[in-house]
């Protein structure tokens, strides 16, 4: 097996504002955020030889994008794997121009969760039972079954653990301030963490990431052509994906206090990237913030904080975006909004503007290797995906 | 000798104050949960009925009530399932009466006799609605009771059964009805309970050559107390010892399984050689002779109704009951839960009604639901059944949401680790929020989930023990 390191470039990439957007179909969403990509790549529509389309309730196949981009007779296929959709639709892409079988191809997430009064109605399809006598656990619960479970064995009163859980909320609202794209931009502080609406105990309404309309795109070559688009492309260094296996659920001895899928998946990120010590040598990280407590667990999941430690980065503002590694400098989930298939290109989007020094007063200083992270479906069985970003040399 | 082998019983945890219907009346009654019916109440009886028993051996089911949740389906198919019979048993509904209870005791009885069936299950449950603002809706309560019928270490043998089959309009709900209708109640009190009672009593006694005098105790399950007493005294039975409380102002009247359940009150306390004179009604009487033999020495642990009784949660706010009974239109929010599929529903009987996981032969790993592919060691070698419907487990960790739409809120989802091995998430149900705690035992509760398409989806949630 070998890396997918310096095979491949982003030239170009597109995002739209997140948000309640009623005005907007997934036609317009689409065409604004592969648009802007097309502009900042320097490329036209007919030039995409190949493309990736991820949504979760806003498409069932790839003539979705055809239809809006009016891309005719290209290879399109849909992509879908809940929250990392969008990443997964940026990797085949890659994939693809690595191996030579086209040249320019093209990655868009969308969706439209508010066309949906319950936003992405819990229909899964799996992996539970295919009669579906037990009502699905909405994500919030799952996490909440962590958060309960990790101030338990931490030793933590319930105040207490969701004070810190607080600082994590109160750091993403100071970024997504700073970030007019952004579906929330709202200064917020630790109290009103607290005394906000409870959402699933112990998780308050500023605990969870909103649901969101939007769109990201990313246009993609083989590294060794990127060079004739732009000067200041954005290499990617490694991808680690992987699927649970329903472990958390069917075994009784999973704890509940970590999510193995983050750790396998950021392993070969890390292995592919060549990354040994990711807290110094990655600059920016966007994280799956889906839940504060998801943040918290992330933080030594992906090798952030040394084990035990991630409260004291927290109280430390380790992660804060004048602090030593900067994380969800664009208001996170929590702020950007979630729109799920479309979150992973955006992640991607702010490391990508971070790389190029074009964040403005999000821009992290010496932004070199930037890292992304999504994971989606239930605990036990998410779709964990890890991606990683640099400067070309 | 032919008789009782073994009883069971449930009431729900919760109580109506009857203040909340109006300020004058007193008592409670016993009110089943949102997610419970005559069949979720029937399978916990039988579960009760049926600890220290081998389920296996169970050669017949009878279920009775006047509440089906369906006017067409055999409701004893379901129970059976979810108390894991065999399936080569006879099995059938016993509906419509609120005497069904008592005649499908006489057909138990009749079967083990003849030697045509070994061990019979008659279980008894009802759900009944009195119209807002009625006399039914005071006086019903909700439970059920279960008998093991065989030939073998009988406790208290049923030595006599005498019938009455009488036609009157007195008590009964019409195809579309959801309320009990009702004749006038001087009339029912007379020519129904008064007259139809002393004539099914008089033969019995004729027929079998007894006497009041021959009775510790009378058992005259009347769905109403007054009608109850005034029987007992002109047989010259002492109404402060020698009638059967009726347990009106605990739990009210249980419709089919009224019968049953204060049959089983009067067990709790018998003594060998005691006799009683169990009598149900509806559309005519079966009256019986219970005779209690040494076998009461042994008898089944565990199982009280006095016990349920006590256990309880009483509700004074009549707009919960109102909601639960679905007696107020309300409005839910749009969160489907997906199809009801009958093909999926019956693939996956044993996760969801018999509650089944699996062992894997190869490692040993409890797992659930049934894998085709050991979780642990990945083996596809070979799996042995787990029932896990009648074991305790511990809350590993829980979650308590606010915002889903569930028909009470807030709704709590457990994960639970069974003894044994084994684990499995799940709602919980009949729970009060500060009572929540890491690592409480629970058990495993028959309850319906939803209702969709007209299918009443049916699985198993976890409780706080009670008792």
């Amino acid at each position: 097996m070998e890396s997918i390191k310096d095979k491949v470039a982003i030239i170009g990439m597109g995002c739209t504002k997140f948000g309640e957007l009623w005005e907007k179909g997934p036609y317009d969403l689409i065409v604004d955020s592969c648009y802007e990509a097309f502009e900042d790549a320097g490329v036209e529509p007919k030039d995409i030889q190949a493309a990736w389309f991820a949504s979760l309730v806003s498409g069932f196949t790839g003539s979705r994008l055809s239809n809006a981009l009016k891309l005719e007779y290209k290879p399109i296929t849909r992509v879908e794997n809940f929250c990392s959709g969008g990443i997964h639709a940026l990797a085949n892409a890659c994939y693809a121009v690595a191996s030579g079988v086209c040249d320019i191809a093209l990655a868009c997430g969308v969706e439209k969760l508010k066309d949906r009064a319950s936003g992405f109605a819990m229909v899964n399809p799996e992996p539970v039972d295919s009669s579906k006598v037990i009502p699905e656990t909405p994500p919030a619960n799952m996490f909440a079954h962590i958060a309960i479970r990790y101030f338990h064995d931490h030793g933590w009163e319930i105040e207490e653990g969701r004070r810190i859980l607080a600082q994590i909320s109160v750091k993403s609202h100071n970024n997504g301030i700073l970030c007019p794209k952004a579906h929330l931009q709202q200064k917020i502080s630790v109290e009103d963490v607290l005394k906000a609406l409870m959402i699933v105990y112990p998780l308050g309404l500023y605990d969870c990431c909103g649901l969101s309309d939007g769109s990201a795109a990313a246009i993609v070559v083989r590294a060794d052509m990127a060079k004739d688009f732009r000067d200041d492309y954005v290499l990617v260094k490694g991808f680690g994906f992987c699927s649970g296996a329903g472990q958390a659920i069917l075994q009784d001895d999973y704890d509940f206090l970590h999510i193995q899928e983050n750790i396998e998946a950021a392993k070969m990120a890390y292995l592919q990237a060549g990354i040994k010590n990711p807290r110094d040598e990655i600059d920016v990280a966007q994280v799956h913030d889906c839940f504060s407590i998801h943040e918290l667990i992330l933080y030594e999941e992906l090798g952030f904080s040394p084990k035990g430690k991630a409260r004291e980065d927290v109280e430390a503002g380790t992660f804060a975006l004048d602090g030593e590694l900067p994380v969800n400098t664009d208001g996170g989930l929590k702020c950007f909004g979630h729109p799920l298939s479309a979150s992973g290109l955006r992640m991607i989007y702010e490391i990508y503007k971070q790389l190029q020094e074009k964040a403005g007063p999000r821009q992290v200083k010496n932004a070199k290797v930037g890292l992304t992270h999504n994971a989606g479906g239930m605990i036990g069985s998410l779709n964990a995906a890890v991606g990683i970003f640099g400067r070309r040399d | 000798m032919s008789g009782i082998i073994s009883w069971g019983s449930y009431i729900p945890l919760w109580r109506l104050d009857r203040k909340a219907i109006s300020n004058n009346l007193r008592g409670e009654k016993a009110i089943a949960g949102f997610d419970e019916d005559s069949i979720t109440m029937a399978v916990a009886a039988t579960i009760d009925c049926l600890k220290g028993f081998d389920r296996q051996k169970v050669d017949a089911l009878f279920f009775c009530t006047t509440t089906s949740p369906y006017k067409e389906k055999l409701g004893a198919a379901i129970v059976a399932t979810a108390v894991d019979l065999r399936k080569d048993i006879i099995s059938a509904d016993f509906s419509n009466s609120l005497r069904a209870g008592t005649t499908a005791l006489k057909a138990a009885i009749d079967g083990v006799k003849s030697g045509s069936l070994d061990r019979v299950l008659v279980v008894a449950s009802d759900c009944r609605l009195g119209a807002p603002g009625s006399n039914w809706e005071i006086s019903c309560g909700d439970g059920a009771a279960a008998f093991l019928i065989g030939t073998s270490e009988v406790i208290a043998e049923i030595e006599a059964f005498y019938s009455i089959c009488d036609e009157m309009m007195d008590i009964w709900r019409a195809e579309d009805d959801r309320f009990i209708r009702s004749s006038e109640s001087r009339f029912i009190l007379h020519e129904g309970f008064a007259r139809v009672s002393r004539e099914a009593i008089a033969g019995l006694m004729r027929s079998f050559h007894l006497k009041e005098k021959d009775f510790n105790k009378a058992i005259f399950a009347l769905p109403d107390p007054r009608a109850q007493t005034a029987l007992a005294k002109s047989f010259g039975f002492d109404i402060k010892t020698q009638l059967q409380d009726s347990l009106f102002n605990w739990m009210g009247e249980t419709g089919a399984a009224y019968s049953l359940m204060l049959l089983e009150a009067t067990l709790e306390d018998a003594k060998e050689n005691d006799r009683f004179l169990l009598l149900s009604y509806g559309n005519g009487s079966d009256v019986m002779s219970v005779k209690v033999s040494r076998g009461i020495e042994k008898r089944p642990e565990n199982r009280s109704l006095k016990k349920y009784i006590e256990s309880k949660k009483v509700i004074e706010d009549y707009k919960t009951y109102a909601r639960w009974r679905e007696l107020l239109p309300f409005v839910k929010p749009p969160r489907p839960l997906g199809l009801a599929s009958p093909t999926a529903l019956w693939r996956e009987l044993d996760q969801n009604i018999r509650l089944y996981g699996v062992k894997c032969k190869t490692c040993g790993t409890v797992q659930y639901p049934p894998q085709e592919i050991c979780t642990r060691c990945h083996s596809k070698g070979g799996f042995e059944k787990v029932r896990f419907s009648d074991k305790r487990g511990r809350l590993f960790t829980y979650s308590v949401d606010y915002i889903s739409w569930a028909p009470e809120m807030p709704s709590v989802t457990a994960i639970i680790n069974f003894e044994g091995g084994g684990r499995i998430q799940s709602l919980m149900a009949d729970t009060k929020i500060d009572e929540i705690k890491i690592d409480m035992p629970v058990e495993m509760s028959f309850r319906k989930m939803d209702f969709r398409e007209g299918i009443n989806v049916y699985s198993w949630k976890c409780v706080p023990i009670r008792h």
